[in-house]
């Protein structure tokens, strides 16, 4: 059942025992990067399988870092195909706005936590989401998507980061946007330690700017 | 009404003259080509001051009007090379000042997508700006138009004009580098760069460059070079297209020019179910009429710039400018 078409993959649920083995109960999503017939065949095998393989070494690397993401079951770089841990939940899209205060706060510092662990383990993700949260009945929050992600230490690719984050929770959940920002910076500063300060400060440089490439980076201005 | 515009962003100086309905009266320009090397500032300058009454004349005579006809200025203001610029911003200022009219100060990129949708109908498109000075991503969003994607060093027909200068392919580089291209069989892996919606070019740029010195055949890097650059662009398009979910795309810009990026633009397109657009090529590279078109467009939505408005911006960003003609 295909779950979601995207721009560079989709998305199905399967049953396990049709994916994987047999024996095995439960549900797989298998996330398949697909062909682009626009581009030639070398640089569209090269990119999905290197982007395939990137994005599986994410999640585990993620996991490590402390980070809930699904249990990667196979990675098949011929068929650029991932299969994953299916995660029962709610995204946290649909949840945020629905929870009481406290709640909230609680999950928005969870969620800011996660993220610097993931910037303490070189990682960025990309495309920081509530969409691409999954919060299960454990209280738990996995991180399902690293399709943008990348090994970074930079200030900036974490400012990025936490800004993504912050523009999400104002275009879809803008009645609590100052509150859950505020939380989830609280639960971030507390998790990374000394020198969540700079981030937090390029971050908000980064919303001033407009868009989130400074001006003396770019060599033609 | 009859709008003049002028365009002086980079090596085109050019003079357009729009009516009110959208009607192209007159397209005249000269393109300043430097002796060797990439555009001098200075020089291209002191060339469209040199030319600007040639043109201006030109204009008028294909429009058949007089130039007491015009009773609305614009120039482009930004981005581009300062000293270009202030030479287009200056003749506009003259000529508004001598004329008694009003003058509008258009944005390049802005004008560029407003021609493609007056001449090609597009409505609401995402559209890939392609040239040898601004490589963006742009689609309409609450006001303004937004950059969805862009160059994070050289734009892509930077890219391939060095590329070509550098391994002595003749002027003009984009098309002789598509000519060569197209014999080219042989695929050589190339940096291929996007991060998140942007993209560089100038690692491939050198690259390309170094794999020629080491004796690569030319036909199938001009070939490799092209399907890395023009990938790399339809993907961050498609991502634009894949967000936004519109259902139109367009291509301008001089780039635009190259069919084999048309191609995979229309391949893509289709994919989404997109339309797909490109304006004719004299109003793909630089020229007066998208300025022109802008300024009747700003004007008749209020806009207004004093003789202080007009001080030229090279690094307007095309996210900068309110758009009050479009709604949404």
């Amino acid at each position: 059942m295909l779950m979601k078409k995207g721009a560079e993959a989709n998305l199905y649920l399967m049953p396990f025992a049709r994916v994987l083995h047999r024996a095995g109960e439960g549900k797989v999503v298998v996330k398949h990067r697909i062909s682009k017939r626009y581009r030639i065949p070398e640089i569209d095998r090269q990119l999905r399988e290197s982007r395939t393989a990137l994005e599986s070494k994410l999640f585990s690397d993620a996991k490590r870092a402390g980070v809930p993401t699904p249990i990667i079951y196979e990675v098949d770089r011929i068929g650029m195909r991932i299969v994953m841990e299916f995660i029962e939940g709610r995204q946290v899209k649909l949840v945020l706005d629905k929870l009481g205060q406290k709640a909230r706060r609680k999950l928005c510092e969870l969620m800011g936590r996660q993220v610097a662990r993931l910037h303490r383990a070189g990682i960025v993700h990309g495309d920081l989401t509530t969409s691409n949260m999954i919060l299960t009945r454990e209280g738990k929050v996995y991180f399902v998507d690293f399709g943008l992600g990348e090994y970074s230490p930079s200030l900036e690719a974490r400012g990025v980061d936490l800004h993504l984050l912050k523009r999400a929770l104002q275009s879809i959940h803008f009645r609590v946007t100052e509150e859950a920002y505020r939380a989830v910076l609280s639960g971030y500063q507390r998790e990374f330690g000394k020198g969540a300060g700079e981030v937090v400060k390029r971050a908000e440089e980064i919303g001033r700017r407009g868009r989130y490439v400074p001006k003396e980076e770019r060599a033609w201005h | 009404m009859l709008c003049l515009g002028i365009e002086g962003t980079a090596h085109t100086f050019g003079i357009g003259i729009v009516d009110s309905r959208g009607k192209v009266l007159a397209n005249a320009s000269r393109t300043y080509v430097p002796a060797k090397g990439g555009i001098h500032p200075r020089d291209a300058a002191q060339f469209h001051a040199a030319n600007a009454r040639a043109v201006l004349d030109e204009a008028l005579k294909v429009a058949k009007i007089g130039i007491e006809d015009i009773n609305l200025m614009a120039f482009s203001g930004g981005p581009g090379i300062g000293p270009c610029l202030r030479t287009a911003a200056t003749a506009a200022r003259a000529l508004a000042s001598w004329l008694n009219v009003p003058i509008i100060s258009v944005n390049h990129c802005v004008a560029h997508v407003e021609i493609g949708r007056l001449t090609e109908g597009a409505r609401d498109p995402v559209t890939l700006y392609v040239s040898g000075g601004n490589t963006q991503v742009i689609a309409f969003d609450a006001g303004r138009y937004r950059v969805f994607g862009e160059t994070l060093d050289i734009p892509v027909g930077n890219c391939l004009d060095v590329f070509a200068r550098e391994v002595g392919i003749p002027h003009p580089g984009g098309p002789n580098v598509e000519r060569l291209a197209r014999e080219g069989k042989r695929y050589i892996p190339l940096p291929y760069v996007v991060k998140g919606m942007d993209l560089s070019f100038s690692g491939l740029m050198t690259e390309a460059v170094r794999k020629h010195r080491a004796g690569a055949n030319l036909r199938d890097l001009c070939y490799s070079l092209q399907e890395t650059a023009f990938a790399a662009l339809v993907e961050v398009t498609e991502r634009a297209v894949a967000h936004t979910e519109k259902k139109e795309v367009m291509l301008t810009g001089g780039v635009a020019a190259n069919k084999r990026l048309r191609e995979m633009l229309r391949f893509m397109a289709k994919e989404h179910g997109a339309k797909f657009y490109v304006p004719p090529m004299e109003l793909c590279a630089d020229n007066g009429p998208m300025i022109g078109w802008t300024g009747i467009l700003a004007y008749k939505h209020g806009v207004r710039h004093k003789l202080d408005d007009t001080v030229v911006k090279q690094r307007q960003r095309t996210d900068e400018i309110d758009i009050p003609w479009r709604s949404g």
